[in-house]
Order: structure tokens, then sequence, then C-alpha cells
């Protein structure tokens, strides 16, 4: 930062407009030109609700979050709080209790996420020591009531039975792909191709149907 | 005054304090890592954390020789001309390994542990352990083991330290941990059929340095950089133990022990650690009403000072039972409230509750016989008041006698009132009472005024143990809608201007009653000692008796 008085400092002057400029026909067309060209481009917005946006890689898309099950199809959350430890929207709301299975010590008896505070960035998701939370690629987020935006366990865990063939959870993607750490550091090898079921429009429109289905059902299912 | 160099950093020192090299190393600001050595607890050195170089300076010609080999700063008693090195290569070396060995064994299970975020492997890795691990991960779990009522043993989280086996032997006397097997066989065991349940056993999780020893109350409940702690004073007994309030959103978790040599040195008892849930009991009375002649009226916050203001004066003749469960400033608020209306009401001191004998064990811990946290202070004030304290069975007497038309209990009891032998009789004199109380009992019913009384946690004040040392303590959390502190009650009452301060209303106590002139000014976080001026006299070798006759002299 320069100091007020130090030498440092350029003043930058105004170009002084041309008398053509100055009767802002030039700028004129130049503005209609780029309206004209987009009027005739390919469309980037799409008609919603009767089109749906398809994210180009509903893997790493923020939308909806999803709590993974475990293979035992229990829930993988260990209730560490480290999610909500980084949320830095402060919207999950984890109580912890002992679990009741012989194999694991901790587990989440009530597990909320406030879609109204949260701001959709992904923290969460990177704060997991088990991957067991991650955000899929359901935007169209709606409810009738406050209180129906507020997720419980049992909604979250739900979602990711809808998800999980369309958006396989960050493990088997990993062991799809190979090891995330390669020694010496150098780049991942090439994914091979169609390791993993390609989210395919078909896929994606069920899960959108069965989210539909999730916000008539009443809170707290 | 003996001189050492720590750093490079002169300390100046008396050789009677009989420090050892940790607490050296502090005085220059200087930290050296250590787990087994605890304040309060016998020298085992066995850890190896806290190893240094250490030499002699020679007095004569200022040269300083340096022993070839570390040794253990807790071990190495502070003398003139010793000279500690903590930051060299050899020493920065010495304390990687020994955490990479602790590492070896320890189950990396941090987001599920207890005690991560106050963890001193966690600290102690980051300051001073590997950039990397050399080993490979592992293991993920611990096996657990249930030692007893409230504790619960990691087994594999042990770092063996040794801390909570010399406690149960050297502060609670009971003997119930010991280490079974050698090497790295080493465990933390109970002999079976014998169960850690000492009144003192929740301190073991506090000395912990690591989550081997878990709360079964506070077990998983919340992570501890959710918490913040305050400080404040057990009131379950009249030993008055310092502690810190861990709270989050208004809500207790837990509370530990706050080092206060002159009180509870580092620990607290089970007693006093676990009663906090009744703060939380939905039972609890909350919001003020009056009685109506179809029921019960609510009031708010200032329809209720209005009412109780005019109720009071319209009665005239008052009287009051002070709770030792009030703050010396409530109490004495109280009182003065009364006496402005009625200048000759009787005043008697709350029920104080008696159970069984102190309970004293071997390290010097002492839980009081007396359940309540401010009987001295609260005696006091009564005493400065009319000149001698009543105890609550002369209520019924002193009302009639003095023709009482109104009387305001206070009670805060945690438990509720213990005895209510003189209500019958009360009620025999058809006084109309104001009840200002935490839960409801058989007073409420024939109640003209219920009121909702914040717990200990929840409002600002002093409070006089049963060896006189006075400690104030901010509220740690607010209270539940509807519940007037006496003191802000009060305050409004006496119709005084701005908001209740607690301190200076301390200030004001100090002035007007001799008992509390060592109050005057800034009261530090471990209390001031009540009879100080009592004992500057005694040691003056003029009056050795403590009694009234030296306060008069002091
Ligand atoms: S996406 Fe961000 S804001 Fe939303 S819950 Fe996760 S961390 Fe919080
Ligand atoms: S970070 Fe993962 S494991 Fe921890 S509480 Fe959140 S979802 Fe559960
Ligand atoms: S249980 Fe804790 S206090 Fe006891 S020896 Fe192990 S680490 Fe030390
Ligand atoms: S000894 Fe008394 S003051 Fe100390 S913790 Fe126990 S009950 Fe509380």
């Amino acid at each position: 930062m320069s100091q007020p008085g130090t030498k440092k400092i350029r003043w930058v002057n105004e170009t002084p407009l041309s008398p053509i400029e100055r009767t802002y026909i030039p700028l004129v067309v130049q503005g209609l030109a780029t309206t004209i060209r987009h009027l005739f481009s390919k469309k980037i917005t799409v008609q919603f609700p009767e089109e749906r946006y398809q994210p180009p890689d509903p893997i790493i898309y923020r939308g909806v979050h999803r709590l993974n099950r475990d293979e035992k199809g229990r829930v993988k959350c260990v209730a560490c709080f480290l999610c909500s430890t980084a949320c830095p929207a402060r919207c999950i709301d984890i109580e912890a209790g002992e679990s009741p299975w012989p194999d694991r010590e901790k587990y989440p008896v009530r597990f909320t996420i406030d879609m109204l505070r949260c701001i959709f960035c992904g923290m969460c998701e990177e704060a997991c020591p088990v991957n067991a939370i991650e955000l899929t690629s359901l935007y169209d987020l709606s409810g009738k009531s406050r209180e129906e935006m507020v997720f419980d366990k049992n909604k979250l865990l739900l979602i990711y039975d809808w998800t999980k063939d369309a958006e396989p959870p960050l493990e088997r993607l990993i062991a799809a792909v190979g090891t995330r750490e390669v020694p010496g550091g150098q780049s991942p090898p090439e994914a091979p191709e169609e390791t993993w079921p390609p989210a395919d429009a078909a896929a994606f429109d069920r899960v959108a149907e069965r989210a539909a289905e999730a916000r008539l059902s009443p809170p707290g299912t | 005054m003996a001189i050492a160099l720590v750093d490079g950093i002169v300390v100046e020192f008396d050789e009677r304090e009989n420090l050892n090299g940790i607490q050296l190393a502090r005085r220059a600001g200087v930290e050296i890592p250590h787990y087994c050595w605890h304040p309060g607890l016998s020298v085992v050195a066995s850890c190896r954390m806290c190893l240094v170089e250490i030499g002699f300076r020679n007095a004569v010609t200022g040269e300083v020789r340096l022993l070839p080999k570390l040794v253990a700063a807790c071990n190495t008693p502070a003398q003139d001309g010793l000279v500690l090195v903590t930051q060299s290569a050899k020493v920065q070396q010495a304390r990687a390994m020994v955490q990479e060995d602790l590492l070896l064994r320890h189950p990396v299970d941090c987001p599920i542990c207890d005690k991560a975020g106050e963890c001193l492997l966690q600290d102690y890795y980051y300051r001073y352990g590997h950039r990397q691990r050399r080993a490979p991960w592992g293991p993920f779990t611990s096996r657990r083991k249930d030692i007893g009522e409230k504790i619960t043993l990691f087994v594999d989280r042990c770092i063996m330290c040794s801390r909570c086996v010399r406690f149960t032997r050297e502060i609670s006397g009971t003997a119930e941990l010991m280490i079974v097997d050698r090497g790295n066989h080493q465990e933390i065991d109970i002999f079976p059929g014998f169960p850690i349940n000492n009144k003192l056993s929740g301190n073991v999780v506090d000395l912990c340095p690591v989550g081997a020893l878990g709360d079964k109350e506070f077990l998983y409940k919340q992570r501890v950089w959710y918490l913040t702690s305050h400080p404040s004073v057990c009131v379950q007994c009249a030993t008055g133990c310092s502690i810190w309030v861990d709270e989050n959103q208004d809500r207790i978790w837990r509370l530990r022990p706050r080092e206060n040599p002159f009180v509870n040195k580092w620990w607290m008892c089970n007693d006093g650690r676990y009663a906090y849930p009744y703060v939380h009991s939905p039972q609890r009375l909350v919001g003020a009403r009056r009685k109506a002649p179809d029921g019960w009226c609510d009031l708010d916050w200032s329809s209720l000072v209005e009412e109780l203001r005019q109720f009071l004066e319209q009665k005239e003749r008052l009287a009051a039972v002070v709770s030792p469960f009030l703050t010396v400033e409530e109490a004495y608020l109280l009182c003065r409230a009364i006496r402005q209306v009625d200048p000759r009401a009787p005043l008697v001191l709350g029920d104080v509750p008696q159970v069984g004998e102190d309970e004293r064990f071997p390290g010097g811990f002492a839980i009081a016989r007396e359940k309540c946290p401010n009987r001295r202070g609260v005696e006091e004030v009564i005493a400065h008041f009319i000149g001698r304290v009543p105890p609550v069975e002369e209520l019924p007497e002193l009302v009639r006698r003095h023709g009482a038309q109104a009387v305001w209990l206070s009670g805060e009891y945690p438990q509720g009132w213990a005895k209510l032998e003189w209500l019958p009789a009360l009620a025999e004199l058809g006084v109309a009472l104001i009840v200002h109380d935490l839960f409801p009992s058989a007073l409420c019913d024939r109640a003209e005024f219920v009121v909702g009384a914040p717990a200990f946690a929840e409002k600002a004040g002093s409070y006089v143990n049963r060896h006189d040392r006075l400690q104030s303590v901010p509220a740690a959390i607010r209270p539940p809608k509807g519940v007037f502190p006496a003191g802000r009650l009060l305050w409004r009452l006496l119709g005084q201007e701005g908001t209740y301060e607690p301190a200076s209303v301390l200030q004001e106590v100090a002035r007007n009653i001799s008992y509390f002139r060592a109050a005057l000014g800034t009261i530090p976080p471990v209390g001031v000692d009540l009879k100080v001026n009592l004992l500057a006299v005694a040691e003056n070798g003029t009056v050795n008796d403590l009694g009234t006759e030296s306060l008069m002299i002091g």
C-alpha cells in the first residue's frame, strides 16, 4: 500500500472523447451488435420447469446434501461435528450419542441441515473425514414452510437412496479412478472410461421426480 | 532471592517456593511440554516429554557447564545458578521422538474422541512432533472398558502417564486404578469388582492429558470447541469450589474445577460436578403470577415491580426469609428493600441444609456437610440489619410478635425446601407470602405472588464460603424467559437508578458492613479472605482467637 505523500502514486486522467465519440453513435452501435449477436447465438437459458437444466458434471455440482450409508445400510456419519464446525453458515445441527452397533462408538442421533441458511459452499463435504456428507446435483429446492426446509437425518438418507446410482459416493469414484494420492506428486492417471454409471439424463429426471415427491411429504419424515 | 537462567532469560525466585524446572520455565514465559507431571500430584518423571538440557553456572567465573545427558525438568528442583536450555536441537529431537513413540500405538480416532480440541497429545504433536508420520497409520479404534459409574476407559488411547493412578492414591485415597502388565502391554485397569466410584472420580477425566478417560455424563454430547467457559462457584456445599461452567448457547454441558489454591486446588467433587441438570429442568418456576379471585393472574416484568411495590407498601408490616443460596448482593438488597418499607421488619436466615458429616480426603479436599454456598455472607448481612441471625424456625413466632402481614420467601434450593415444619404455624397467622423460588413447593399454593428465580449459573454475584473466602463471579448463561434475578428485581423495587451492577452493590456492602471490608476494590479470581484483617491482628500476637472480639479490635 502506498502511503500518502510517497512518489509511488501515479495519477491517470480520463481520456478525452473525440467529437465522433461524443455523439455516442459508435457506442450505441457497439451495444446493439452485442445484443443482436446473442439473439442469434445458441441459448444458454432453459424454459424451467418444463425444461430442466442439467449440470454438466453432477458429481461436482453443489446442490442439496445427502447423508451416505455404509455397506450395511446404516448412516455412515460418525457424528464428529467437523462439518458443522467447518460450516460458515452454521446451519448443521447434530446431536450425537453412543451408537447402538458394536463396531461403532458414536453416531448422530439427530442430524439436521437448515437448507434456508445453507450457502451451498461444500465446506461440509470437504471437512468430513469419512465422506459421509456429500452435495448432490439437486438444485430445485422449495418448500411450503421454514420447518420443511430443515432437512433431518431421514430425509438426507432418503436423498442418498435416490441419488446413489446417478451420483455414486466418492469412495466408489476413487476406487474406480485409482488412488487419489499419487506417489511422487504426479498428476493422477487418466480415468478409464465408463467405470462408473454415466450421469444420464433419464436417471437424472428420475431423481428430480423423487425429490419433488419428497417435498410433498411432511417435514420430519 | 536465587537466580536461574532459562533459555537466556534471567528468572528470580525464592528457593523456599520449591519450584521445579517446569514451573521455573513458566516464570520466564517458556513452556516445557509435559504429560505425567501435574502440580497437584507426586513426580514420577515417566513420560520423558519434559526432557531439557540443564547446567550450572559457576557463581565466581560465570562459566556455564551443561550436563551431557538430557534431564527431566519436572524432577529438577529450581536452585541458584541453574541453567535450562529448552529449545536446542537436541531437546527438540527428544520431544519429537517421545511424540512419535506415543503415537505408534495411539488410535487415530480424534474425530470421535471427546478430548479432541483440548488434548495435549494433539497440541504437542502439532508443536513438537515430526512433520511426517513414519509408521503406518492405525489403529483406528480403541477398546473401551467400563470402570465406574461415571467413568469409562478407552484403553488404547492411554499414554501411561499414570496421573489417574496417582490421583486415586494420593488425593482421593481410594486407589481403585492401577497399571497392569508391563512394557508395551501396560494398561490402566481396576481390580475386578472394585469400580472407581469415589466422590472425586470425575477429576480423573479432567487430569487425563488425552481422551483415555471419558465422563459418561458428557460423553459424545458436545465438541469442546463449541463450549465457552465462564468462571463460577459451585453452590452445592459450603466449600464453594471455584469452577468453570462450560456452556453452549445458554445450555450447561459440563462443570470443571477452576484452579484455586485457597479453596479446591485443582479438584471438585462429583456432587457438585453432576448437579447442574436441575438448571435445565422443565419443572422450574418461570414467569411471575399473582393470586386472583379465579386462579392466577400472570404478570410481566414492569407490572410485577409495580404491583409488588404497591403490595408491600399497603401491607406495611413485613418479614423476610433470606436464603443462603442468595448472593451477598441479593441478600443485602432484599434486607434493604424490606427494611425500607418496614424499618423494624424481622429477617431470618433460610433453611441451611445439612447432610451427614464433612467428608475429608487424604489429599486435603473436603466436602462440607452444609449444602449451601453462602450461609456466612447472608448471616453477616442479616446481623448488620437486625443484630442477630434468627433461624427460619423462629419465623412464625417473629411474624406473630411483629404482626407482619406479608413475608418475602427466597428459596432457590436446587433440591427444594428441606424442611417446612414452620409452614402450618405461619399459615395459621394468615400472612401473605411472596415466593421467589426455583421449583414449585407447598409454599406456592399459599402464596400471593410466585416469581421464578434464577439458578446459580444464571446470576452474577458473590458467595462467602465456610472459611470466610468471598468469591465474585459473573453469570455464565442467560436465565430462561420469565425468570427474574433477585438482584434486578430488588434493584427496581428499591427504585434505584440505572441497571443492577453486583460489583457496585458489593462495594456498598463492603463500605457499610465491617465483615466485608476486605472486599473493597476489585476481587481477584481466587477471591478474597474476609478474615484477612483479623489475621493481621492474630499475627501480631495480640489476639489468637478469631472470634468477634478480634473483629472489633481489627
Ligand atoms: S454447504 Fe456450506 S453452508 Fe451448506 S451446510 Fe455445507 S458447509 Fe454449511
Ligand atoms: S463431518 Fe461427516 S462424519 Fe463428521 S459429523 Fe459431519 S457428516 Fe458426520
Ligand atoms: S488414563 Fe489418562 S491419566 Fe491415566 S495413565 Fe492413561 S493417559 Fe494418564
Ligand atoms: S466440595 Fe462442595 S463446593 Fe466443592 S464441588 Fe463438591 S459440592 Fe461443590
